[in-house]
């Protein structure tokens, strides 16, 4: 009996596992490892974000005053360097494009980036930034690996400069930007991780509460564990 | 005269406290599957704490509810632990509802004369998944919506009142302000008032019956000269002190999901549900919360749209059913026979199965799979009054077994 009971679920088990494997993603993505206790390359990512994705995406639910803390940044050094939509260092970063303007250029209104790791990943948005290719069937003349038929043009093309997807599908460059592959991927990660932070500031935080709160927890448990064997030495 | 005194003569408090905790006695050889019921009663807590303060800054508008969301999760002080304490709370939820069901089919807690305390347990289970359901509406991301969209949609397959009915609960065509209003109204005073009035009777109906046990025996059969049970013990302090080593060690299991994991791979908080609903665009893969999602499994299994929610409704109901449908004279599973060792084996696989089936795309292979599973669990409940009277149970002892 118990065998029996041991080998069917030995067999569903073995069997929704193969199932799993079968299912998983169908293009691969690029991995990112990024750091949110990295304060230089989060304020590099802000940097990157502000000048190249802002004018079209918003993040309206981040403040700048809460960037400007987290990140080590003084409001004025935000102010100057940050701010270009609005100077009110409490504002949330808003743009000044309205959606259904953006909808006419592009075919479609640019999201709202505040949780965008969170809905996409970090591994998606790092391929996603790596992987514009030439394709003059698209409208804006490029398409994206991870993101077929895109509406949003190559805006950091000056950097990364342009790649065309060959026949066995691989990119390479065809013509060079500023930066070197191996500056413009450090770049993509350093936005990445500005991305993250933005759509969990409260991240870090919760990390280092957690610890406290499970160290108090196990403590207690002895203390717990002690009352209960105390109380129970008499039932027989 | 003392201060206890006074109030005894006015209000029964004494009287209450030795009736449901000092003077009531409980099993002394419960096990494990005993700590679900003092959690589930600590979540509720949870929830209803949490619930507040969120509703101190959420804003139950479709233009607004997802902002609202991230603004207690960024601007509000401590917002996003009582969010996380929320959503998480609701996952373990129930999976202590689940363990704390499973405890009763393991030593047959629902039967003769517990029925009642059964059926007050499954109708808080069944008012609990309207809750989180209607809940999961209000962070009004794509799965919120497209989520509500689906199961509300179900009513449409009713013959003849159907469509309006689907109508009438949304208050519009579509899943919008209106439906969000509502499901607001229902998830924090209409449903928490009916699960609290719910956890009142089935702690009443416990209470006149005496608890089960792991070995399944009435200790109230073997009483000493003062009419105790011999094998009881008054709940405080005895179980007080114990479910308080079982409230620490779930929330260290809690906490390492709230601070370390709070979306939990996406099945407590999905990757979907990170943007705002949108009713132009449906979402590739609409997957409902994981704890309906053995159901969800079910309606998919059955060809036909009607017959699905019917079989789906069916499912439920079977579990209503439980202590009619068992037959046999043993309660606990310790003393049952192999026919319904068997039974339970395959329904515990076939749930849990149905339940990752629920997940995951209807493929023809999964469909297949999902309705093998499906007759597996309803044969569980439909021959059960079958295979409970032909099983050869051992006897039962006449104390419980104690270390």
């Amino acid at each position: 009996m118990r065998n029996l009971i041991f080998a069917s679920l030995v067999s569903v088990f073995s069997f929704t596992a193969t199932l799993a494997i079968a299912a998983g993603p169908s293009s691969k993505l690029d991995t990112v490892d990024i750091d949110l206790t990295d304060k230089a390359s989060l304020q590099r990512g802000a940097h990157t974000f502000m000048n190249y994705c802002l004018s079209c995406h918003s993040a309206s639910l981040m403040r700048y005053n809460r960037m400007a803390k987290d990140l080590g940044l003084t409001e004025a050094q935000v102010l100057q360097n940050l701010m270009f939509t609005t100077d009110k260092v409490g504002d949330t970063m808003q743009i000044a494009m309205r959606a259904e303007d953006a909808k006419r250029w592009f075919g479609v209104a640019p999201p709202d980036l505040s949780v965008i790791a969170r809905a996409r990943g970090t591994d998606w948005l790092y391929t996603y930034l790596r992987t514009f290719y030439l394709d003059d069937s698209r409208p804006m003349g490029t398409n994206n690996l991870a993101f077929q038929d895109v509406g949003m043009p190559h805006i950091l093309w000056e950097q990364q400069g342009y790649t065309s997807l060959n026949d066995s599908g691989q990119l390479h460059l065809t013509s060079e930007g500023q930066l070197t592959p191996r500056q413009y991927d450090a770049m993509s990660r350093d936005l990445v991780n500005f991305l993250a932070y933005i759509s969990e500031p409260s991240k870090l935080q919760r990390l280092a509460l957690g610890k406290w709160v499970l160290l108090y927890l196990a403590f207690f448990f002895v203390i717990a564990y002690a009352l209960k064997k105390a109380y129970w030495k008499d039932v027989h | 005269m003392s201060m206890m005194d006074w109030i005894d003569a006015r209000f029964p408090a004494t009287k209450m406290w030795k009736e449901h905790l000092s003077e009531y006695y409980a099993p002394k050889n419960f096990n494990f599957w005993y700590f679900f019921g003092s959690l589930a009663l600590l979540i509720l807590v949870l929830q209803i704490v949490t619930g507040i303060f969120l509703t101190m800054n959420y804003k139950p508008d479709a233009e607004l509810a997802f902002a609202s969301v991230e603004y207690i999760m960024r601007d509000v002080q401590w917002g996003w632990l009582i969010r996380y304490l929320h959503s998480t709370g609701a996952s373990a939820f129930f999976i202590v509802i689940y363990l704390h069901m499973f405890r009763g089919l393991l030593y047959g807690s629902y039967k003769q004369p517990r029925e009642l305390v059964w059926i007050f347990g499954m109708l808080l289970y069944v008012v609990l998944m309207a809750e989180a359901f209607m809940g999961y509406l209000l962070p009004w991301g794509q799965m919120s919506y497209w989520g509500a969209q689906v199961i509300i949609s179900l009513f449409g397959a009713l013959p003849v009142i159907g469509e309006d009915l689907a109508l009438w609960i949304r208050g519009d065509y579509v899943v919008a302000d209106a439906t969000l209003n509502r499901f607001f109204a229902f998830h924090v005073i209409a449903l928490p008032i009916v699960l609290l009035g719910l956890v009142v009777a089935h702690i009443l109906a416990l209470h006149e019956v005496g608890s089960n046990n792991p070995d399944g025996i009435e200790i109230k059969q073997t009483k000493d000269k003062n009419g105790k049970p011999l094998d009881g013990i008054p709940f405080h302090p005895y179980y007080s002190v114990k479910d308080l080593v079982g409230v620490v060690v779930f929330l260290f299991v809690f906490s390492l999901v709230l601070f370390y994991m709070p979306e939990f791979g996406g099945w407590f908080l999905e990757k979907d549900n990170f943007v705002p609903a949108d009713p132009l665009k449906t979402p590739e893969h609409i997957v409902p919360l994981w704890y309906f999602t053995p159901f969800y499994a079910i309606l998919r299994a059955v060809p036909d749209k009607l017959m699905g929610v019917i079989a789906m409704g069916l499912a439920i109901v079977m579990l209503f059913l439980l202590p009619w449908l068992d037959r046999s004279k043993t309660r606990s599973i310790r003393y049952r026979g192999p026919y319904f060792r068997t039974a339970l084996t395959i329904f515990v696989i076939s749930f849990v199965a149905l339940g990752y089936l629920g997940t995951q795309p209807a493929t023809s292979l999964y469909t297949l799979l999902a309705q093998i599973f499906t007759v597996l669990y309803f044969a569980f409940f439909i021959l059960m009054p079958v295979y409970t009277k032909l099983d050869k149970d051992k006897p039962v002892p006449e104390r419980v077994t104690y270390k």
